[in-house]
């Protein structure tokens, strides 16, 4: 199961919705070229928002029919840039642009045993492996933690899918998640694959390598669409260009200084690659919420650069949510490009 | 499974191969701790050992510049490191180390193939993974088995690899290509039985009372020192889909009961050949001939396999001037003697694998 980031793109109508947990609705679309989706696959999607095209990624929670019917699940985000809601006013017999699926999150057949970590809307990735590692028959873990349980899209197909393979977590009834109690159980010869909440993620990562478990065994998709605080405003200064530019709720710094006018490098989008760093010269009172997963931890502290695609400016140096959402002036991050 | 309606009446020239399927990616001496280039049904592969000598397919292009990943070099436990910029990758095809930084991106990976190693083979599944059961794996079990004994080799053959499936489910050609060594006149004129099922096509051939050819006569003096006199010869081809055929020949000194099942006064060969696409007009033969007499007799592998060597140079070049004049010709189709029936239910059970594969339509 290889990567593809082939963007073939084509119509898709939508043929039924549904909502699976509060806040969550199930879009099942037809697209006009089908193409088989492997688990641990997306596509992506122009949503209008603003009147504009712009482009979003889906993870494919089930794929029928070699992929004449693609299932995806939309979470509609309280701080949303604007996709979700657009997701979320589709209904049946719409049409819209999408690529046939992409893989950066491939699952491998044929490990000794597996564990899938699901955070919260992060089910959506990780669904169609379980779906997958039960049919080959394969040692499997299905681990699945959210806050609430009307929030966890799914759980009660799981349940019965999944059985006792099926861990549930839930905040709010005092079993949550213990990531290292996951992470101390688990054998070498065991991938873990995981999609969730970026505070989720690091943990596992940090857990991981506390552990000096094999590196490439933990298996993530980032869309680089969550970080340690909630997104706010802040402002992007370029001395050197003349550039002032304000980063709105909604906009990654790459958007808001491609906007400015300023040519900026850039491939990956979600803070792989590292291609669109910038140098951090000055920030004001503020902290960077990194979001990538280019750099290091410590050169994330260093903090003397970030990935501009993914990674913000907050206000609040502590960082609290509350404190950076009740923030009334913007961080200004004083930066240069190559 | 659905019937084909009216795909036989074309017989492909060009027939696409199947991916849900197990196919010999090397010999198993072939693969070692230095990485090899092989192309399997159209995919580049760089096969290796890991240090605990578990057989690796991994693409054959790095993910990051797309070089190839044979002529690097092996790493660690199971890793193999791009010769261009240093990226290491484990056996499953992960990225375990970007030298120029000091993380990983997580999507750097190189498809890792489903491998079994079984008969002195290497096989590799290039479809659907999770389909990759390896109780598909052909039975060539006469390869490593107690009772028999041989060897054999590779060609790599300039032609669709049906032609070469053709080739051996039809051996009236033996009288005509191999008239020094196995042919004789009694082969065209013999009759010959047709089965099938789901995976396998089996055609069967007797031919009672007649002079051994030379390859045959040799074989028997190896076991009967001295013999003279009438044999009756079968050839017994039987294949299993996609591409291995296993044929067991022989010849039994005349009326001692071989057509009943006594071959005690005769000598036994089992041809083993499966066949791996390389590309749509190229494919690796992997062939030995195996016998369960004198089993000791390390000259006698030598001079069978030699023998077979010479036989089927003269099977290799006819497939290459035949698919010459496939390519030279394409405006003219294929067409169907009686002879071809074996041949016939090979390609139907394959076109039902690469309808199955949805691919059927791009086949034809
Ligand atoms: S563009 Fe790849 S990390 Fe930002
Ligand atoms: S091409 Fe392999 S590391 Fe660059
Ligand atoms: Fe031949």
């Amino acid at each position: 199961m290889a990567a593809t980031n082939n963007e073939v793109w084509q119509s898709a109508t939508v043929v039924a919705i549904s909502d699976v947990a509060a806040g969550i609705r199930r879009i099942e679309l037809e697209p006009s070229a089908p193409k088989h989706a492997e688990p641990g696959s997306h596509i992506d999607l122009r949503a209008t928002i603003d009147g504009g095209q712009e482009k979003r990624s889906y993870s494919i929670v089930e794929s029928k029919d070699l992929g004449k019917t693609l299932v995806i699940s939309v979470f509609k985000a309280p701080v949303s840039r604007g996709g979700s809601v657009y997701m979320h006013t589709l209904k049946p017999g719409d049409t819209l642009r999408i690529t046939q699926p992409l893989q950066n999150f491939p699952l491998r057949v044929g490990a000794e045993r597996y564990v899938l970590l699901a955070g919260g809307i992060g089910i959506t990735a990780i669904m169609n492996m379980a779906a997958v590692l039960r049919n080959v028959k394969a040692d499997y873990t299905l681990v699945y933690a959210g806050r609430t349980r009307a929030a966890m899209a799914y759980l009660q197909d799981l349940q019965e899918i999944h059985g006792a393979r099926l861990q549930v977590h839930v905040d709010d009834e005092g079993s949550s998640l213990d990531v290292n109690a996951l992470v101390g159980g688990i054998d070498p010869g065991t991938e873990l694959y995981m999609c969730g909440p970026i505070r989720l993620m690091d943990a596992v990562r940090r857990s991981w390598t506390e552990r000096e478990l094999a590196l490439p065994d933990l298996r993530y998709e980032t869309f680089g669409n969550s970080g340690w605080y909630d997104p706010e405003e802040f402002v992007v200064r370029i001395p050197r260009l003349g550039i002032e530019a304000k980063v709105g709720q909604g906009r990654s710094m790459l958007e808001a200084l491609e906007d400015a006018g300023v040519d900026m490098m850039f491939d990956c989008r979600k803070g792989e690659c590292g291609l669109c760093e910038v140098r951090i010269l000055n920030l004001d009172g503020g902290a960077v919420d990194h979001r990538d997963v280019f750099y290091s931890e410590r050169q994330q502290h260093a903090a003397e650069k970030m990935c501009c695609c993914v990674s913000r400016a907050v206000s609040s140096p502590r960082g609290s949510r509350t404190d950076a959402n009740s923030s009334a002036t913007p961080a200004v991050v004083t930066i240069d490009v190559s | 499974m659905t019937v084909l309606q009216s795909s036989s009446s074309t017989t492909a020239k060009v027939l696409g191969h199947p991916l849900n399927a197990w196919y010999v990616a090397a010999w198993d001496h072939e693969v070692t701790r230095k990485p090899m280039a092989r192309t399997i049904a159209d995919r580049p592969l760089a096969l290796y050992r890991t240090e605990d000598g578990k057989a690796v397919a991994l693409a054959d292009a790095c993910w990051h510049r797309l070089a190839p990943l044979s002529m690097g070099k092996t790493v660690g436990k199971d890793g193999i490191q791009c010769p261009y910029h240093g990226i290491v990758y484990n056996s499953a095809g992960r990225c375990a180390s970007m030298p120029a930084q000091e993380t990983i991106n997580p999507s750097a990976t190189v498809p890792s193939f489903p491998v079994v190693e079984r008969h002195r083979f290497v096989w590799v599944w290039l479809g659907d993974p999770t389909q990759a059961d390896p109780d598909l794996v052909p039975d060539m079990h006469q390869m490593d088995s107690q009772e028999w004994a041989g060897d054999g080799e590779t060609i790599f053959a300039p032609c669709n690899y049906q032609l070469v499936l053709d080739n051996l489910m039809d051996l009236t050609h033996e009288e005509f290509v191999h008239a020094s060594s196995i042919g004789q006149d009694e082969l065209s004129e013999s009759d010959f039985v047709v089965s099938h099922d789901d995976r396998t096509v089996t055609v069967s051939r007797w031919m009672l009372n007649i002079d051994a050819p030379p390859f045959w006569l040799k074989n028997m003096r190896d076991k009967f020192p001295g013999f003279e006199g009438k044999v009756d010869r079968w050839q017994i081809i039987r294949f299993e889909a996609p591409s291995t055929i296993r044929i067991d020949v022989g010849v039994a000194k005349a009326g001692t009961g071989a057509p009943d099942g006594d071959r005690s006064q005769g000598v036994n060969g089992y041809v083993m050949n499966t066949i791996s696409p390389e590309t749509a007009k190229t494919c690796h033969y992997f062939w030995a001939f195996m016998r369960n007499y004198r089993l000791d007799s390390q000259l006698i592998t030598t001079q069978l396999r030699n023998g077979v060597h010479g036989v089927f140079g003269e099977d290799e070049a006819m497939l290459k001037a035949q698919q010459e004049a496939i390519d030279a010709n394409p405006d003219y189709e294929f067409y169907n003697l009686n002879i071809d029936a074996g041949g016939m239910w090979v390609r139907r059970l394959i076109e039902r694998m690469l309808q199955a594969e949805g691919r059927l339509a791009a086949a034809l």
